[in-house]
């Protein structure tokens, strides 16, 4: 079988279509809506247990996931929030993360692995690369894997510190531990809320200075 | 293989045993970090509260990953901002690409950005990553503390 195929041979798509991906990428608070809100004891006990053994997928694409293997190692050790678990097949995995540049070509196979993993699953975004394209602003690469997949948390750095990943999943078991009872606009005030405290705290201390000129 | 080797292998895991582990307690405490980590940026003012940043976006123009933005703004009497004659209307900094190589803070003339240590800056969205000059004006928060190897450094509490 050629693996290019001859000049004015039909081009072979994908099954899925856009509106697959449009699904997948629409509005967080209109599909909570459709969803309804139950606050059950039933959810609230999986939402703990989900958010005890979030398992990622084994899956880096550049730098970033030498930093993602760090955070496995003991120093860091993932394993202490349950997620030392890095499983081979998308099957068995609930978060994915995004390690590195995504490219054009990469794309479909990110998206083919996301569209494998079972409900319910998370992305974390990690890097600069993942998230927008970073210092690779050209033809080759995806400027940003939300274009693909929906994200759940951005992780910035270049790459980030194993612990800014940590911070990351810590973010979002928080996120999974709301699950879908708090709205994700909530958690996000909440966020700025947190930082605009520490802010307030430390107001005075803008008018210090700084380096000497 | 003598006998004796297996023993000899047995003897580094029990005294391995004995000694204390090596994880961090991260969300506890913090990894401390060199004196010239890279993090979050900060931008300075001055002690008489005008701003360092002049906006002459040599920073913008250094910045290999595009992520700065400085549109710059004439100071009047009335509106004075800065020490020099314009300053930094609207200073963005996309953080989600932001590649935290220091070459703005290289860049810059009047040292009115650092990088900070911070390095806990995950976020659910996008959008809340553009940092704008307000954000960026205030100390960065969470700072780690610095390494206990450093010469004259303070040493953390809880840190070999």
């Amino acid at each position: 079988m050629a693996l290019i195929p001859p000049p004015g041979a039909p081009i072979r798509r994908s099954p899925r279509t856009d509106d697959a991906i449009d699904w997948d990428l629409r509005d967080p608070e209109a599909l909570e809506a459709s969803r309804g809100i139950l606050t059950t004891t039933v959810e609230k006990a999986i939402a703990w247990a989900q958010t005890s053994a979030i398992w990622p997928a084994t899956f880096g694409l550049a730098c970033c996931s030498i930093e993602m293997m760090h955070t496995l190692s003991p120093r860091l050790d993932m394993g202490r929030f349950g997620a030392e678990y890095f499983r081979g097949t998308p099957r068995q995995a609930d978060l994915m993360i995004v390690a590195g540049r995504l490219t054009q070509k990469m794309a479909p196979v990110v998206r083919h692995i996301y569209d494998q993993m079972l409900e319910p699953k998370w992305v974390i975004s990690m890097g600069a690369c993942a998230s927008t394209g970073g210092v690779f602003n050209n033809y080759a690469v995806l400027q940003g894997c939300d274009k693909v997949i929906p994200v759940d948390v951005y992780v910035p750095g270049c790459p980030p510190r194993p612990e800014s990943l940590m911070e990351g999943i810590d973010i979002l078991r928080k996120k999974i531990g709301a699950n879908g009872q708090v709205p994700s606009s909530e958690l996000i005030a909440a966020r700025r809320a947190e930082r605009a405290e520490w802010d307030a705290q430390h107001a005075s201390d803008a008018l210090k200075g700084g380096p000497a000129n | 293989m003598g006998r004796l080797d297996a023993l000899k292998g047995f003897g580094v895991t029990f005294r391995t045993l004995l000694t204390k582990p090596v994880t961090i307690g991260y969300p506890e405490h913090k990894t401390p970090v060199y004196p010239r980590f890279r993090g979050r940026h900060r931008l300075w003012l001055h002690d008489d509260g005008l701003e360092k940043c002049v906006g002459c976006s040599l920073c913008a123009a250094a910045c290999p990953a595009d992520c700065i933005r400085v549109v710059a703004e004439e100071n009047t009497p009335e509106h004075r901002v800065s020490a020099g004659e314009r300053y930094a209307r609207i200073y963005e900094i996309n953080m989600a690409r932001c590649i935290f190589c220091g070459y703005c803070e290289i860049a810059c003339p009047f040292d009115a950005i650092t990088l900070e240590h911070s390095y806990e800056l995950s976020e659910y969205t996008r959008e809340a990553l553009i940092y704008t000059k307000d954000v960026l004006l205030e100390p960065a928060p969470k700072q780690p503390p610095l390494h206990s190897n450093v010469p004259g450094g303070p040493i953390p509490p809880g840190e070999a």
